[in-house]
């Protein structure tokens, strides 16, 4: 077990190594100058020179890569140009908050999405299946924005219920911090809810009507125990991968759902940095999210050899 | 309980006892929801099954015989199935049950396995928790005093080591070995009745014989009643006291299971059992022989026809296979390095006249198949000479192999899947000769509407789809495919096994009947051994990748001299009732595997010719 995962993480240095490479002259293919914007109004060529100078920025393309990514190596991801702060610490004041909505959404993506995958699939082609699609399909076709948005206004304008706004770190204020964390979660995770429902509910229909499934009933089994565990225990598996999956799903929705709830988190603090093009701090965020891509990636896998006994066999 | 009606226990049925049945089925009806109209499937099917008796079920696919086994575990889908009639198992009257008391009757009443061993136990539980999931889904019984209970099923199957295999998964299991498991999770809560569902049909020949023995005698030890699902009517005359005949939907015939062989009263039954390949049956005549027909409606009889001897002996052979090696590397470890290969084929040789049919036999994984498509090119081998009219196919390059193929086609085994759905009939018939540029598509199609004639179907059938046709019509449908390009050689891989008993001979007498007229070469590759000694001129037994013995069809099974080849004759059911009760003592032994470790090089083998043409490998012990 052990070596299959440190084999996998061996696996994803050059994986990582390319992203970094593939970060960093994206950046130089964007138009728009950061020296310029820093430059001010009366655009100083003097200025400009001593700031070009100052952050290397004259040096041949290959060289600002190396001394980039050697410093990333060592945990210094630069410092934004714009607050003048380090990256490092800007994504660890942003991160956490992130991480509560991911596992928050993910959450709610779980408790709506397998249950109703399951239970869609046990009653097919019955009104409770019908009722499930409908359900998976509003959740695919309506935007986040728009939810988010409908929701502040039904249950924080008018009935007052949960905050629109005004988010807490969890550990100031575990209560305030999961109250205006619940809609934009639920907003976040619904979407996700959806393709889950509809992926549990084809795996599971195909388990349902394998041979061991008839073997499992034969034996005079419940249906509880031939559902939930001779069958969701196989259909789990293309759940698991499809989850991993998804989280690139979310990050992106992230982006948008802290814009709509003022959420003080990673997706504001890219905008921030692509508006006011803040190479350094778009750097560390995109690669912390492709390395956060790589690490579920492998969670998955690990998953998966671990509830598929043919896998850990081959290991 | 009505014990004058159909299907008491005959007085010839040594092992039926007197009093109550087991099992007693009065006028079963089930009927499937299809396109939203119900279809009847089982029609008004009543018999009984006696304490400690065996009863067959035998027919053909769609007859109905699966569906009325599932129907009296009440296993068929609720709501697209409507059973009627009555169905009393063991005093409970198995229809007026709930839900749950249907699920204490379900392993504890009645237990039931299944045709497919290798995808009817779930994958992701060890064995060992499949079985005591049985004993505590019915008893009060600790984890503890389960595991025991389990070690000592597994013990009772035959499964070597018992004990230390409770927590492996079903994959690290062969076929047979998991088909025990099976049996031991049936009897796991002792069942009065075992519902076996065609349970050896998927397993090779030497696998069955076990899987038979060991069901027969944990009957005696356990007294419990069989009702035996099955197509194969060796099987039955070997284990069945009554037998009773299905035919699309009704039970048309029951009896004790000697009078039934040898004196069918339905013209079905003689049809069907006219069909059924017997080995030895051929003993005396010199080539192959086609099947007799018996008319389903009527019952007449009709004797093959003698037919002269194909093979053109004079000429030089069309095949010619020299020292075929084909292997498949073995991947492992953390690098993906080679660690071994599959010898799936090592050292073939042997050669095919014109008109001539060369079967090879052998079971799953002796190298049969992979040396039909090694032949053909297939799958690339790793070495050898496999000379078609002279000419070395594997040294050919892309353009000619493809001309080369015209002369050699192949017949795959499952009719179902070889067939483009998304195309005509016609079309696919005619695409080889549009694709090798022989003809214009009104040529073609003309030469396709006389393929069709050719194996017994229409022309006008060429507009429609494969899905339109029987198994074995589609199997036609492959074969003149296979003709369009005039070949000389036709590899059939398994072509007749995925066939029910009446269309299999049809099928066979098809081939023979295209040999005769074609004069095609037939390589013939087949685990059937009683098919292989009807249509063969010529047999080689492949065994773990290698030829053991090959020689003139005659010689090869009236004197067997391989260990294996004696062994394979051995397992097979012979039809015929009056050898029932013999037991083979097989040992519960697995087929062996090919895979060696790397750099292993093949021993040299020595041939010893026993008659003319009758070659026998030397062994120094098996």
């Amino acid at each position: 077990m052990y070596s299959y995962i440190g084999k996998r993480l061996l696996v994803a240095i050059p994986t990582l190594l390319i992203i970094s490479v593939f970060v960093f002259s994206l950046q130089k293919l964007l138009p728009g100058d950061p020296v310029l914007a820093m430059a001010g109004e009366d655009r100083d060529p003097q200025t400009i020179e001593y700031l070009r100078e100052k952050y290397h920025l004259n040096d041949p393309v290959p060289v600002q890569y190396l001394r980039w990514a050697g410093s990333a190596l060592q945990g210094d991801l630069g410092m934004s140009l714009r607050t003048k702060q380090p990256v490092l610490k800007l994504i660890g004041d942003k991160l956490p908050v992130t991480i509560q909505l991911a596992v928050m959404s993910i959450a709610f993506a779980f408790l709506i999405g397998i249950p109703m995958g399951i239970l869609a699939a046990v009653k097919k082609n019955t009104a409770l299946d019908y009722v499930a699609n409908i359900v998976a399909l509003s959740g695919l076709s309506i935007p986040n924005f728009w939810l988010g948005i409908m929701l502040i206004l039904l249950i924080s304008v008018k009935l007052g219920w949960l905050p629109a706004s005004g988010y807490r770190p969890f550990f100031d204020d575990p209560l305030r911090s999961i109250q205006t964390m619940l809609m934009p979660a639920f907003v976040l995770g619904n979407a996700l809810a959806a393709t889950l429902m509809r992926h549990t509910r084809s795996a599971m229909l195909s388990v349902l009507s394998a041979d061991y499934i008839r073997t499992a009933r034969a034996k005079g089994l419940s249906e509880r125990a031939v559902v939930l565990e001779h069958s969701f225990r196989n259909a789990v598996l293309p759940i698991v991968t499809l989850s991993a999956l998804l989280f690139g799903e979310l990050l992106a929705g992230a982006v948008l759902t802290e814009q709509i709830f003022t959420i003080p988190g990673f997706g504001k603090l890219i905008v921030d940095a692509v508006f006011t093009r803040d190479y350094a701090v778009v750097q560390g965020v995109v690669l912390c999210t492709a390395v956060g891509f790589i690490l579920m990636n492998l969670v998955a896998d690990v998953f998966y050899v671990l509830l598929n006994p043919r896998m850990r066999a081959a290991l | 309980m009505s014990d004058t009606l159909a299907g008491n226990p005959s007085s010839g049925s040594a092992s039926a006892k007197a009093g109550e049945p087991v099992l007693s089925v009065r006028g079963l009806t089930t009927s499937f929801l299809v396109d939203g109209a119900w279809r009847t499937v089982v029609r008004d099917v009543s018999f009984d099954v006696m304490p400690g008796e065996t009863v067959a079920i035998v027919g053909e696919s769609g007859s109905g015989k699966s569906v009325t086994s599932l129907s009296v575990m009440r296993l068929l889908a609720r709501d697209s199935s409507r059973i009627k009639g009555s169905i009393v198992l063991n005093g409970k009257d198995i229809l007026a049950l709930s839900d749950k008391q249907m699920r204490q009757v379900r392993g504890k009443d009645a237990a039931m396995i299944f045709q497919e061993p290798m995808t009817s136990l779930n994958p992701v539980f060890t064995i060992g928790r499949q079985i005591s999931e049985a004993l505590t889904c019915h008893g009060d019984i600790t984890r503890a005093a389960a595991r025991a209970e389990t070690v000592q099923l597994l013990e009772k199957v035959r499964i070597p080591n018992a004990a230390s295999r409770f927590d492996d998964y079903p994959h690290q299991f062969s076929g047979g070995m998991r088909q025990r498991v099976m049996i031991a999770m049936a009897l796991a809560s002792r069942p009065r009745l075992l519902i076996a569902d065609e349970p050896t049909t998927a397993l090779d020949v030497t696998i069955q014989g076990q899987i038979l023995d060991l069901i027969k005698v944990l009957q005696e030890e356990e007294g419990m009643s069989v009702l035996f699902i099955t197509h194969d009517m060796g099987v039955v005359a070997e284990i069945a006291d009554r037998t009773i005949v299905m035919y699309k939907g009704e039970a048309i015939e029951t009896g004790a299971t000697a009078d039934i062989f040898r004196n069918g009263r339905k013209p079905y039954t003689r049809s069907l059992l006219s069909a059924v390949p017997r080995l030895g049956s051929m003993a005396g005549q010199g080539w192959p022989l086609r099947f007799p027909v018996v008319d389903v409606e009527t019952g007449t009889r009709v004797e093959p026809a003698e037919v002269a001897d194909t093979v053109d002996r004079g000429s030089e052979p069309v095949l010619d296979v020299k020292n075929l090696t084909t292997r498949f590397d073995v991947r492992g470890g953390l690098l993906g390095r080679k660690v071994g290969a599959v010898h799936a084929v090592e050292n073939v040789s042997f050669d095919l006249l014109q008109g001539e049919t060369l079967s090879l036999v052998g079971e799953s994984g002796c190298g049969k198949s992979t040396t039909g498509r090694s032949i053909t090119r297939l799958i690339q081998p790793n070495g050898g000479v496999v000379r078609l009219e002279g000419k070395n196919i594997l040294d050919l390059d892309t353009a000619s192999l493809r001309h080369a193929r015209r002369s050699i086609q192949m017949i795959f085994q499952d009719p179902f899947a070889s067939l483009n759905p998304r195309m005509t009939v016609g079309a696919m018939v005619a695409e080889p000769i549009v694709e090798h540029g022989l003809a214009t598509g009104a040529q073609a199609r003309e030469k396709a509407a006389d393929l069709l004639r050719r194996v017994g179907l229409s022309p006008d059938m060429m507009k429609r789809y494969p899905h339109e046709f029987s198994g074995g019509q589609r199997q036609r449908i492959c074969i003149a495919r296979a003709l369009a390009l005039d070949p000389k050689v036709i590899v059939a891989d398994e072509s007749v096994s995925a066939l029910d008993v009446s269309i299999k001979a049809q099928v066979c007498n098809l081939l023979m009947d295209l040999q005769q007229s074609l004069k095609l070469a037939f390589l013939f590759i087949s685990h059937d051994m009683a098919v292989v000694e009807r249509v063969s001129h010529r047999v080689a037994v492949m065994y773990l990748g290698e030829i053991v013995e090959i020689g003139p069809r005659k010689a090869v099974f009236s004197d067997p001299r391989h260990p294996y080849t004696k062994k394979l004759m051995a397992a097979v059911p012979v039809p015929d009732p009056s050898r029932r009760g013999i037991r083979r003592n097989l040992v519960a032994d697995e087929l062996k595997s090919p895979v060696r470790p790397l750099g292993y090089v093949a021993p040299p083998r020595r041939y010893d010719e026993v008659s003319p043409g009758h070659l026998v490998r030397l062994d120094d012990g098996m």
